[in-house]
């Protein structure tokens, strides 16, 4: 097949067509979207171990005596509380509150963060912080030297820790270390996008083949499946992570998207601040709150919302939970209505369909 | 993989048709089924409706996506496969076979020359 539009691909893109995974265009990315089955992979990161190629994600290096300064001026969550080898989720915003992406900072140094960004905004994103960059801070585009691969699951880490020195079981929820796997340098985060435990490496692209195949080889005797974009989007619906473009968008603030707590309104000035301790004061008119479906149909992205029979909102992610065996989603509904146990009808190509708010996340694993 | 038969007729949107006097059993094929992968969804019309050939007859979902179904020829449903609503994965396991969608009188048989054969079908998809 060939295409117009030359689609970038990551070092593995050969490794993938070899497996015979499907392949779709993801944003610009040639990119798999399943290997054995999604229903397959999924169950398989909920009960065993599953591998991921996300080296499509981007990262951008912030460096310097400023670097702080920076990172905490263009983003909603306070760096200066992380500790060095720690990491969180934060969000870049607009000047009206709106988000540019979300990302994870990780403090390498007290001079030296790291950022991983959504592929298809790392050049928004790379462009959004220089621009902001008065402190006159070095900011890399890094995104050609790191290729980055999920390791998730109750398997993950000893999985994992076949390939590496470095001890997992010390590095704690959204920790991370400098060390190698298989040899190669790694920066190993114990971060992931699906609700389970699990490990986020970044290795250098030249490198990954041989350590896609190494974990491949070490994860064997507990099940694992290489994994595609389908399972990662059902995983990280059932936890209910923000999906950008679906949950949060240049015109959903982290108050309407239930992530204030990424929002540091006792911070010093950050862009989007203002604007959002003004929506604050007037208080949130919409807000993004789980359902399952109750009639039969499948609510997807983009389906409207009806309550008493009257237009409410819209569904952002929608599908099946392969764990749960329901049909969920995640919706925005104004406030006064974004209460759980609300009876609501999702519209299905015209047809209202039962549904009914529910508490989320739609899956919590046990500790 | 499902073999393609030779005694079927097939459309570009991956539909087929098995005729046996008047009646006609329609399905998709069994490279619509890999394309959409695991199917967990199949919304089918009702006993009585009246399809034209080329319009929506239903839809049929996987984990991923929502895909309609287009009528291969017009014709009345008479029957409704029921064992789908509960176990729509059978048309990942069976598409030419025990997953058929629906059978239907004929109303308009000179429709099928305008169908593809399973060499034709098999020729447009690079099978």
């Amino acid at each position: 097949m060939t295409s117009a539009t030359a689609l970038k691909s990551t070092p593995l893109n050969s490794v993938h067509r070899r497996m015979g995974a499907k392949m779709v265009d993801f944003g610009g990315w040639d990119m798999p979207v399943q290997y054995s089955g999604i229903i397959e992979e999924h169950t398989a990161v909920r009960q065993a171990v599953g591998l991921f190629d996300v080296s499509h994600m981007g990262e951008i290096e912030i460096r310097g005596p400023e670097a702080l300064n920076l990172v905490n001026y263009v983003s909603s969550n306070d760096a200066a509380k992380l500790k060095i080898g720690q990491v969180h989720y934060s969000g870049l915003l607009y000047e009206h509150g709106g988000f540019v992406d979300d990302i994870l900072v990780h403090k390498v140094d007290h001079d030296h963060f790291f950022l991983c960004v959504n592929a298809s905004n790392q050049e928004k994103d790379y462009d959004h912080i220089s621009t902001l960059n008065r402190v006159r801070a070095t900011v890399e585009f890094a995104s050609d030297r790191y290729a980055q691969l999920a390791i998730q699951g109750p398997k993950a880490l000893p999985t994992l820790q076949k390939l590496t020195r470095a001890d997992l079981a010390s590095i704690r929820y959204y920790h991370f270390v400098d060390d190698e796997v298989a040899e190669a340098w790694a920066r190993i985060a114990r971060t992931g996008y699906t609700g389970e435990d699990g490990f986020e490496i970044y290795i250098p692209p030249d490198e990954a083949p041989r350590i896609w195949d190494l974990l491949l080889d070490a994860g064997q005797e507990f099940g694992i499946r290489p994994c595609g974009l389908g399972a990662r989007n059902t995983l990280r619906l059932e936890a209910k992570m923000a999906l950008y473009g679906h949950e949060i968008t240049a015109s959903i603030t982290p108050l309407e998207a239930d992530l204030a707590w990424i929002a540091k309104m006792e911070k010093p000035d950050f862009i989007g601040k203002t604007a959002l301790a003004r929506q604050a004061e007037r208080g949130v008119t919409r807000k993004l709150i789980g359902f399952e479906m109750r009639g039969r149909g499948i609510a997807r992205d983009g389906y409207d919302v009806y309550v008493d029979e009257a237009p409410a909102g819209w569904v952002t992610s929608g599908g099946p939970s392969p764990t749960l065996n329901k049909n969920i989603g995640l919706c925005y509904l104004p406030v006064r209505l974004a209460e759980a146990g609300r009876s609501i009808q999702v519209i299905i190509r015209g047809q209202p369909v039962e549904a009914v708010t529910v508490p989320t996340p739609f899956y919590k694993r046990s500790k | 993989m499902s073999a393609y038969p030779e005694n079927y007729r097939y459309t570009k949107e991956h539909e087929w048709v098995r005729v046996d006097g008047d009646s006609g059993w329609i399905g998709i094929t069994d490279h619509a089924q890999q394309e959409l992968g695991d199917i967990v969804y199949v919304d089918l019309p009702k006993v009585g409706a009246k399809l034209e050939q080329g319009k929506t007859l239903g839809s049929v979902e996987s984990v991923k996506a929502v895909s309609d179904i287009y009528a291969p020829v017009s014709g009345e449903v008479v029957e409704v496969n029921e064992a789908l609503q509960t176990a729509p994965e059978k048309l990942n396991q069976d598409p030419h076979g025990e997953a058929w969608l629906v059978r239907i009188r004929l109303t308009a048989p000179d429709e099928l020359n305008q169908l593809l054969s399973a060499a034709d079908y098999q020729n447009y998809i690079g099978a």
